[in-house]
């Protein structure tokens, strides 16, 4: 049955813990909106609570991963990224101590709870951090994959959830490594490139131009925002179709940066365009409110696709 | 187990190196690497279960440098025990050295990129807080300076520690009382950091920081308290041994001419005569 990528994500700590006695949640006051209850329940001395310090925070989660504790470190996105950016720059990344940083209710998830507690700045700031590997996954299949991976690295990672019920993407594509995107549906007609919960409106929005226009269109799941699958954008964009980015973040310095960075350097000059928040305070609405507010639907990355394809 | 005359003659030799490698760089941050040298070195000598071939132990004391802008002291005393050639300091903030102007873990010995001040209390707690969790009986220190108090996340970490009963970590505050702008006490007062710390559930204890026989007692009653942090107030001067260096806010990172070095270097070559 679909879940949020935050119960996989309890759910495969948990599983995780039963043979990893040195796996350690550390939390801010926030196992319960991490889906951490029943993890705390079964491993009370795998669960350290900090309080409302995101500082901190990260700062203790270096201290118990350089000493060798297994450590997911887990607060809202929004003032994991803010808050202790410079813990996640220096303590975290600089010192190389593998903390496995979970940035939960991501992007608007938190909807109407407003612009304090959305976090659409965090890839951009973090891309810019040397020696973090950044992923967004997109369903439960990818959630898990994720959090197993992370649980072996040996260098820091950030993971960003939200908190949606999502649908699994492909029934045939079991493929997950880190700096690998995923293609979840053939086409050849454009490429829409999504990551994290947007991959399904843009998978919903290829179904659609394919039944109503007959036209195909290529999707990816880029979890990976860092480092970027650069092989399958060479690929993607070696047949000169429109290439569309889809992202829960700022247009500035995301996944379609990102990605046009990389395409404009290598020569490639394909139709382009890039989805996600503009430049403003976010209007009020749920997160599914605001995602249609701004395009990032089935219908609004649809009408994208037929512009850059003339048929707008 | 070195006698406090033997402490004395190794701080010398270390201020002498201090100088001598700010001097060679052109850089560096010299009063408050004179006014914590005498704490490293009863600490590294005297305290601390680590060296050469015990840094990799899972069970070696770890010693944290918050304040890391006086790394040249760490540096010193981390060369002088054999943790890197001596003369590898010559590249001291030289281009490609991995050597660089605070602590980094491409010097063998340091455990932490430290420089962003009020970072690694927290960082401490953290790995105080896993050796009670995995039963270790390693203990933690960290060195800070007065000036770095005023950064929030410290007192966050404060908090914590207490909260989890962290009796196995040490934090010492080397007050010596001058920060770049002036006074730290007109910069921004933190007294009475005692009381302050007591208040957040910490043992807290003043020491003179450049008295070995203070410093080693001290570190031999920790924890002061069972089930308590512990803090040590190092009452220090900056500069300290080098008379026109103490006290006096230029030498922050000031830099001596040849004549300053040369100087500083004669006052120090007596004082090892004594």
């Amino acid at each position: 049955m679909e879940k949020a990528n935050l119960d996989i994500f309890s759910a495969t700590l948990q599983t995780l813990a039963e043979t990893d006695r040195n796996l350690l949640v550390v939390t801010s006051d926030s196992r319960g909106s991490g889906k951490l209850v029943p993890f705390g329940q079964r491993f009370p001395k795998q669960i350290v609570e900090i309080g409302i310090a995101e500082q901190n925070l990260v700062g203790v989660a270096a201290g118990l991963a350089s000493a060798g504790k297994n450590v997911f470190a887990v607060s809202p996105a929004c003032f994991l990224t803010a808050r202790s950016f410079e813990q996640i720059k220096t303590d975290v990344c600089y010192s190389n101590n593998p903390v496995r940083l979970v940035g939960i209710s991501a992007g608007v998830s938190y909807g109407a709870l407003g612009s304090t507690h959305h976090s659409l700045h965090d890839l951009a700031a973090l891309r810019a951090v040397h020696n973090l590997t950044i992923v967004a996954p997109a369903d439960n299949f990818e959630t898990e994959q994720a959090v197993r991976l992370a649980a072996q690295m040996n260098t820091p990672v950030y993971l960003r959830f939200g908190k949606k019920t999502m649908p699994l993407l492909s029934e045939t594509n079991r493929e997950f490594a880190f700096g690998k995107g995923r293609v979840v549906r053939e086409g050849e007609d454009l490429t829409l490139i999504a990551t994290g919960e947007t991959v399904y409106p843009a998978l919903q929005a290829a179904r659609r131009l394919e039944t109503e226009q007959g036209i195909r269109a290529r999707v990816v799941s880029m979890h990976t925002i860092k480092p970027l699958d650069y092989d399958l954008l060479a690929m993607v964009a070696a047949d000169g179709c429109p290439i569309v980015t889809v992202e829960e973040h700022s247009v500035y310095g995301g996944l379609g940066e990102g990605c046009a960075s990389f395409l404009l350097q290598n020569g490639f000059r394909n139709r382009f365009r890039i989805m996600g928040i503009p430049d403003e305070y976010t209007v009020t609405g749920s997160q599914l409110e605001i995602f249609a507010h701004y395009g990032l639907s089935e219908t609004g990355i649809e009408r994208v696709a037929l512009e850059l394809l003339d048929r707008g | 187990m070195l006698t406090v005359s033997e402490l004395a003659q190794k701080s010398t030799q270390y201020r002498r190196n201090i100088l001598q490698y700010i001097y060679g760089a052109g850089a560096g941050h010299t009063g408050g690497s004179l006014s914590c040298i005498d704490i490293l070195n009863v600490l590294y000598n005297t305290v601390l279960n680590v060296g050469p071939d015990t840094f990799t132990s899972p069970d070696r004391d770890r010693y944290i440098q918050s304040k890391g802008h006086t790394v040249e002291a760490l540096y010193v005393v981390l060369a002088d025990l054999g943790f890197f050639p001596e003369t590898d300091l010559q590249t001291l903030c030289r281009y490609n050295s991995h050597y660089i102007g605070h602590p980094t873990r491409k010097v063998y010995g340091v455990e932490q990129n430290t420089g962003s001040l009020g970072h690694w209390l927290s960082l401490s707690v953290g790995t105080a807080l896993a050796a009670k969790l995995d039963d270790r009986a390693y203990r933690v220190f960290t060195l800070m300076g007065d000036g770095e108090l005023p950064e929030g996340s410290n007192w966050e970490a404060a908090l914590l520690a207490s909260h989890y009963k962290l009796d196995n970590l040490c934090a010492i505050v080397d007050k010596n009382t001058l920060q770049i702008t002036g006074p730290t006490a007109d910069v921004c007062s933190t007294d009475p950091l005692d009381q302050k710390f007591e208040a957040f559930g910490w043992a807290v204890r003043h020491v003179d920081g450049h008295d070995f026989t203070a410093l080693q007692e001290a570190f031999d009653a920790l924890p002061f308290a069972t089930g308590k942090p512990s803090l040590v107030i190092a009452h220090t001067v900056k500069g300290k041994g080098v008379s026109f260096m103490e006290n006096q806010l230029k030498w922050h990172h000031g830099v001596p001419s040849y004549d300053q070095y040369q100087q500083a270097l004669e006052e120090l070559g007596e004082r090892a005569k004594e």
